[in-house]
């Protein structure tokens, strides 16, 4: 099925595509009155909670629940015991693919716990105080083992081995003894060894950054409920509630049909909702109990238990002619993928060079298991990291070279039919549009004072489109409704309504946009990869186009002309026919009115699966300064600017933008993971796992470059990932500016900068 | 070029082939090298003159310029 | 142990609940007396998700008992706007597009309540400082400071004006 639609005139402009509407939702969000996933409540419902491993590595010997159990109060025990053995099947995740099988361990351990933190056990109980008992009295034997987290570590060859059934998949010849190297990814072409020997400048760095996490505000949350039939229901707060559906019937060996998920509101997910880790064990519960049973994160089993994204080491070598033209790049990259395989390294493998237009090039990555949480996605998972070391070392060869950086980068930067490394032809792109941009931005030509520094990166993401529906309704008033079935995370939703607005020809207040549940809409994609404003603003078009040529079907009707003699405009059908002489044209809102002697409700609902998706660039510039005396970093000036594609609600847009880019602020300067020597997190609260607050942030300044994506209907790109992917380096060039100093291993904490400080003085 | 299709393919990287669609194209990768159309179906994404299609088997391939096969793509 | 009988004011208007007396005022607030809109994002009072004013003071309610609510003035989120007048912070943050998730918003709003009480005319830099202790992870907090000073701007007007 074609998914290419005819669009509306782009030269008219557009009534409301662009315009900044309070979002329909927003009252709600505003007077506490919306609802999260911890904000619902069934009759009768028990409370569980998780027990969780206290060692990073350990056999289970044994578990005995008999003494929880028998405490009143308590009506429902589960462990890995209660849970279906899958088969090994890989999940199509895209980049950070993982194995059902594995999905299923993490949610509740069989024979090992691979990190602290890793569920052993779940109990639900009448109320909380017991159900908190009730843990203390599962009795689990554990065998401790040695654990190994850091990435280089897991990858020699005296490590301890987490799976003895992972055997190095991409070498050859394939290894005989299992180890904790999962994978070995290569993209390569050309001949980068005789490029890099021939070039005339070279650099070479070494990049280390730390596991980060999403950190998002509101932490995991459901109330589940399995009825003695075998059917059940689901409020969860999740990124996608068909992908909810999907995981807890295959862990737990359910049909689809049988589980209806309604989508709570989402408190922030980037990735980190994009898999489950409560439902099936409330499920479980809801089941042995006969009760619903409703499981709330703490924020210590956040950090505990939930993917964080990968740390790694990144090394880079770059060759260049002394002109300034790239000519080789070789790119390793060493990432953990945590208790299990699949970390994004794959996807960094793709995007590393994507900036740059390079004839001979050579990517390496290893995805290898850790003890510590299963990695899950994090906004443009895998990118950030490696553009750090890849934009880094650009940086080293400007300065190398005595060039400016982002001339360095238009001189070799992507555009419309350069071959991009990880395979297509580009085409209606902006990158090169969004360097001018910053180029000439009154901010780059501010001069910088004593202990200041300047960083300028570039970055990108291939953002996706996939399966999604939607549905428009007409209701008997002319006012519409439109349902989807995307969580809306970043106010998705607005740009629903807008764009069945625009379609429709009525103002956007006439447009009700809803989020339905699992039974009540076609299968969705869920909310991530940048989809949901491409593909479900795909779907919402068409479905309003459907609807549009439905309404001019009854105008034909009405006036007893043809089809193709009535038009659609401004929200009325309008008759062509000169014959018919000077008819009156027919609203939305009297079409409706008449819908029942016309033929019946006015309704349609398209299914499809978008393809064509515009990959994203974004550029950053970045002016920090540094206090000598505590190694603290102030961000003083921060500029996003950025390939959209066409906004459509701007300042949802800007909002993507600024939020990535202090979500990357955070990961280069504070956050990490902080592991002790028996491998567990000692951080595990927002006190110490530090992320941006209100006062560690300047006003971001955004710069929308729009170069439309022909594939949609308004030329829409997805816009929520870029933006994390350059941050990391620009605050680390700008820092190194500062400091005279080349930083190479996040975050920045004051403790190493001062550290850089005092080798220099000393 | 990039990817695991090369482990089913001998190494190559580069083909010619007489599909017009991507599920021909599947089939007929699928003929050459046992397990490699099967692969492409369940884990690559096929650039169409610089647009990426996934999980799209009435693709049309017929008259384009440049085919790419690369690793499906997610996100967060 | 039995449960205590509180009673105290709520957004104006008397409230009385039984709770345990290890129970958070935060979880009080949300399952004694179904008022929701206050969150628990973290428990240990780091983020400000549970913000709400004590007295005229800002608390975060996951720090404080439930019990050390008997007879005090509480105000939540639930209490800003007054019946489907929208408070000028709630109208505000809604045209600055100053929410994501929303989450973090119904903290953020008791918190730059309080902000406006204590001082009707902060610079940008006092009302970063003072949202400090309320974390976003959607916005980086550009148009939240923004709305913050725009509705602190209308605010002096109207009082002007009235």
């Amino acid at each position: 099925m074609s998914d290419v639609l005819d669009r509306p005139d782009a030269k008219a402009g557009f009534a409301t595509v662009g315009t900044r509407p309070v979002r329909p939702d927003g009252v709600d969000k505003v007077t506490g009155r919306a609802a999260f996933g911890a904000d619902f409540a069934m009759p009768g419902q028990l409370t569980g909670r998780v027990k969780r491993s206290p060692h990073a590595h350990a056999r289970i010997v044994s578990i005995d629940a008999r003494k929880a159990l028998a405490l009143p109060g308590v009506k429902a025990v589960v462990t890995g015991a209660d849970f279906p053995d899958l088969a090994s099947e890989i999940v199509e995740g895209g980049e950070a693919a993982s194995n059902m099988r594995d999905m299923a361990v993490n949610v509740i351990a069989r024979d090992k716990v691979l990190y602290e933190g890793h569920a052993v056990a779940a109990v639900a109980a009448v109320s909380a105080a017991i159900a908190e008992e009730a843990l203390d009295l599962i009795e689990v034997k554990y065998e401790p083992l040695a654990h190994v987290i850091d990435v280089e570590a897991a990858m020699a060859s005296s490590a301890p081995v987490l799976h003895d059934h992972i055997f190095t998949d991409g070498v050859d010849p394939k290894p005989t003894l299992p180890s904790n190297i999962a994978k070995r990814h290569q993209f390569a072409r050309g001949d980068v060894e005789a490029a890099l020997a021939a070039a005339e400048v070279r650099v070479e760095g070494r990049y280390t950054t730390k596991a980060v996490h999403q950190g998002y505000i509101e932490p995991h949350a459901c109330v589940a409920s399995m009825s003695a039939d075998g059917q059940a229901q689901i409020w969860s707060s999740s990124q996608g509630h068909f992908m909810v559906r999907a995981y807890s019937a295959k862990i737990l060996g359910l049909d689809i049909s049988d589980i209806r998920v309604t989508p709570a509101e989402i408190g922030g997910g980037f990735g980190g909702k994009t898999v489950i880790y409560l439902e099936p064990l409330a499920l479980a519960l809801s089941r042995q109990a006969g009760a619903p049973v409703k499981m709330v994160m703490s924020r210590d089993e956040v950090f505990r238990a939930t993917g964080p994204t990968s740390g790694g080491v990144i090394h880079v070598r770059l060759g260049a002619t002394r002109d300034g033209k790239i000519t080789a790049a070789d790119v390793e990259l060493k990432y953990q993928a945590g208790a299990f395989p699949g970390s994004p390294v794959g996807a960094a493998c793709m995007t590393a060079l994507a900036c740059y237009d390079i004839a001979d090039f050579r990517i390496v990555g290893w995805d290898v298991v850790t003890n510590s949480p299963k990695v899950a996605a994090y906004r443009a998972p895998g990118a950030p990291a490696t553009a750090f070391g890849v934009e880094c070392a650009v940086d080293e060869l400007a300065k190398k070279l005595g060039v400016d950086p982002i001339e360095l980068r238009i001189k070799n930067g992507a555009r419309d039919g350069v071959k991009a490394a990880y395979g297509p032809t580009f085409q209606n792109i902006g990158y090169i549009e969004t360097l001018e941009a910053v180029k000439t931005h009154p901010h780059y030509a501010l001069k910088l004072g004593p202990n200041q520094g300047r960083g300028i990166a570039a970055g990108f993401w291939f953002n996706v489109g996939g399966e999604s529906t939607a549905a428009c309704h007409i209701g008997e008033d002319g006012t519409a409704t439109v349902v989807t079935g995307n969580p809306d995370i970043g106010g998705s939703r607005a740009s629903m309504a807008i764009m069945a607005a625009e379609v429709l020809g009525i103002p956007v207040d006439n447009v009700r946009p809803v989020i339905a549940d699992t039974a009540s809409i076609g299968y969705s994609m869920l909310t991530g990869g940048s989809r949901t404003t491409f593909a479900t603003g795909m779907a919402v078009v068409r479905a309003a186009e459907k609807v549009v040529g439905e309404l001019k079907r009854r105008a034909a009707g009405v006036w007893s002309v043809p089809e193709d003699q009535v038009a659609w405009e401004g929200g009325r059908a309008v008759c062509l026919d000169p014959a018919k002489g000077d008819v009156k044209p027919l609203t939305l809102k009297g079409l409706a009115g008449m819908s029942a002697r016309t033929g019946g409700p006015i309704s349609a609902e398209v299914s499809l699966n978008a393809q064509g998706a515009g990959p994203g660039f974004g550029v950053h510039l970045c002016d920090v300064e540094i206090d000598p005396e505590t190694g603290h970093v102030k961000v003083l000036r921060y500029l996003v600017a950025q390939d959209v594609g066409r906004a459509i609600h701007p300042s949802y847009v800007e909002g993507q933008m600024q939020g990535g880019a202090a979500q990357g602020v955070g990961w280069a300067l504070n956050e990490e993971y902080v592991f002790d020597a028996d491998g567990k997190m000692e951080n595990a609260g927002f006190l110490d796992y530090r992320v941006p607050v209100a006062s560690d942030l300047p006003m971001i300044d955004t710069v929308m470059i729009e170069v439309p994506n022909p594939r949609h209907p308004f030329g829409a790109k997805g816009v929520g990932e870029v933006p994390i992917v350059p941050p990391l380096a620009a605050v680390a060039i700008a820092v190194s500016e500062a400091v005279g100093v080349r930083m190479k291993d996040l975050p920045l904490s004051p403790p190493k900068i001062r550290a850089v400080l005092d080798a220099k003085a000393g | 070029m990039g990817g695991d299709l090369a482990s089913f393919t001998g190494g190559r990287a580069e083909f010619d082939v007489a599909a017009t669609t991507v599920r021909e194209l599947i089939r007929e990768l699928e003929q050459r090298y046992p397990g490699a159309g099967d692969y492409v179906a369940r884990r690559m994404a096929v650039a169409i003159d610089g647009e990426i299609h996934q999980d799209a088997d009435a693709a049309p391939i017929g008259g384009a310029r440049e085919i790419c096969l690369i690793p499906k793509i997610g996100g967060g | 142990m039995s449960k205590k009988h509180i009673t105290a004011t709520v957004n104006g208007d008397p409230a009385e609940f039984l709770t345990d007396p290890g129970t958070t005022l935060l979880d009080a607030l949300r399952d004694e007396l179904g008022l929701t809109g206050s969150k628990e994002g973290c428990g240990s009072g780091d983020c400000g998700a549970c913000s709400v004013i004590v007295d005229g003071r800002l608390v975060c309610s996951c720090l404080m008992l439930a019990v050390e609510a008997e007879g005090r003035r509480i105000e939540t989120i639930e209490g800003l706007a007054h019946g489907s007048e929208l408070h000028p912070l709630q109208q505000k943050f809604l045209e600055h597009a100053a929410l994501q998730c929303g989450f973090c918003t119904p903290g953020l709003l008791v918190a730059s309540k309080a902000l406006l009480d204590a001082n009707p005319d902060p610079t940008e830099e006092e009302a970063r400082y003072w949202l400090a202790g309320n974390l976003c992870r959607c916005t980086g907090y550009d148009k939240v400071i923004r709305a913050v000073l725009d509705a602190a701007a209308e605010m002096r007007q109207e009082r002007r004006v009235a």
